[in-house]
């Protein structure tokens, strides 16, 4: 990333990151050499078939798990869906029942909510955005619990969930636990704790455009639908991009210690800079136990649309929670179970390729831009 | 509810309702008590927020046909 004066600051890549350059690299190769149907017979088809092969093997050495338990699915979105329907279908008969955290994301709720509807039981978090553990674990404990699920991290506040506390007491139970890594793969180590797991190669700077799914074998998990090699991918995935994705995860792997480091200094200091010169505003978020490079804020009195035009024009692309950012009336699910400001919010996922000129800029920027904001409110002295 | 003071901040959409209840808030003594109408959903996370950031107390929540109702003790 180049980082002149006039370059644009783009500080809103928690779903989708900037590609890697091996990303490129290795897409453009696996588009020239494995272009083909890995189905067939030919050496074109065989070369395909090597390419996906080798993409699920990176991927499951980087997780501790076997080849064939990975699936590369369309898109994250679809992984989700997948993963929540199969099982669901897979453990119907001990129960319908589906236990999950307050703040997973909109996917895995609207999935559950699908399958199981008043069935579901979401379990509560606390200020920081951390789900009760306790609480999950009551409530996984219940009988006819077909599954229950439980996020790495929150993608949209950062705050790393206690999945292992979780994981030991459903697997006592044999009730299977959904692990959404899809903040935390390629920024966090993810560790052995989960019976399923789903993660988004565009959050570690892989290729848009598919989807990771794992499966441990024994769990119970199987998607109803019409007879196909792969029911999670229905006629296959793009072979190039599920490549692209594993040198992604790779590059991203090697990367991750010496990125952890700085980028956590970065959110260190945004989360130490922000509230002393911009007066009422909540760092949201859990301080210590969280990701290393998303950091969110909100600012009383503010309007997050404007306040993210106003960053806008001064050249930096920031996320939000909002309300009135989107198209629903509803705020984020994440910042209201956390019974945290849902106005004036802005979110911060750092990329590797931001540099620190980069965030002193944005601090010097910010203040002036809430300034703005509220002098239109005209909400000085409330 | 004698005494309580009454913001209406129906049709208002975020942050507008809380600041419309701040406004109102600034000039009046502590224990005072505040009611906030509004139909905008975000009043739900965002008024408790701002009781707690200015060191208010919620006293109630109450909803019916979308409508919310939000009372407010000023600290």
């Amino acid at each position: 990333m180049s980082s002149s004066p006039l370059s644009r600051v783009v500080l809103d890549t928690s779903a989708v990151a900037p590609p890697r350059p091996e990303v490129l690299e290795a897409a453009r190769e696996a588009w020239r050499e494995g272009w083909s149907e890995p189905s067939g017979l030919h050496s074109e088809a065989r070369q395909a078939a090597a390419l996906l092969s080798a993409a699920r093997q990176a991927v499951a050495e980087a997780l501790g798990a076997r080849s064939d338990e990975v699936h590369f699915t369309a898109t994250p979105v679809t992984a989700a869906h997948g993963a929540v329907a199969a099982l669901a279908h897979g453990r119907r008969r001990v129960g319908r029942r589906i236990v999950v955290s307050a703040v997973e994301r909109a996917a895995v709720l609207a999935a559950a909510d699908f399958v199981a509807g008043d069935d579901v039981t979401i379990v509560p978090v606390d200020q920081h955005g951390r789900v009760d553990a306790e609480a999950m674990v009551d409530a996984l404990r219940e009988p006819g619990v077909a599954f229950a699920a439980l996020q790495h991290a929150n993608g949209e506040v950062g705050s790393l969930q206690p999945v292992a506390e979780v994981h030991a007491v459903a697997r006592a139970h044999g009730v299977p636990l959904l692990v959404d890594a899809g903040a935390s793969l390629g920024h966090v180590a993810v560790g052995p704790s989960w019976d399923v797991l789903t993660a988004n190669p565009s959050a570690w700077g892989g290729p848009v455009g598919v989807g990771l799914l794992v499966v441990r074998t024994g769990v119970r998990a199987l998607l109803p639908g019409p007879e196909d090699a792969d029911p999670f991918a229905p006629g296959g995935v793009s072979v190039p991009t599920a490549f692209a994705a594993a040198v992604g995860l790779r590059a991203a792997l090697a990367a991750q210690d010496a990125s952890d480091r700085r980028r956590r200094a970065i959110v260190d200091r945004l989360r130490a800079q922000v509230p002393a010169t911009v007066p009422d505003v909540d760092v949201v978020g859990h301080p210590d136990a969280r990701l290393p490079h998303v950091v969110t804020f909100s600012f009383l009195y503010v309007d997050g649309e404007a306040l993210l035009g106003e960053l806008d024009r001064a050249g930096f692309a920031v996320g939000s929670g909002s309300a009135c950012t989107s198209l629903s009336l509803e705020p984020s699910h994440v910042l209201a179970a956390m019974g945290a400001l849902t106005h004036g919010n802005i979110r911060i996922a750092l990329h590797d390729g931001v540099t620190d000129d980069d965030v002193e800029r944005f601090l010097a920027t910010l203040p002036r831009a809430v300034a703005a904001v509220r002098e239109r409110l005209g909400v000085s002295g409330l | 509810m004698t005494g309580a003071i009454v913001v209406d901040a129906r049709g208002l959409r975020c942050p507008l309702p809380v600041i419309r209840l701040a406004a109102r808030a600034r000039d009046l003594p502590p224990g005072s008590t505040l009611v906030l109408l509004a139909d905008d959903p975000a009043v739900r996370s965002d008024v408790p927020a701002w009781a707690r950031m200015r060191g208010h107390a919620m006293a109630d929540v109450a909803e019916r046909d979308g409508q919310l109702t939000l009372t407010v003790v000023l600290g």
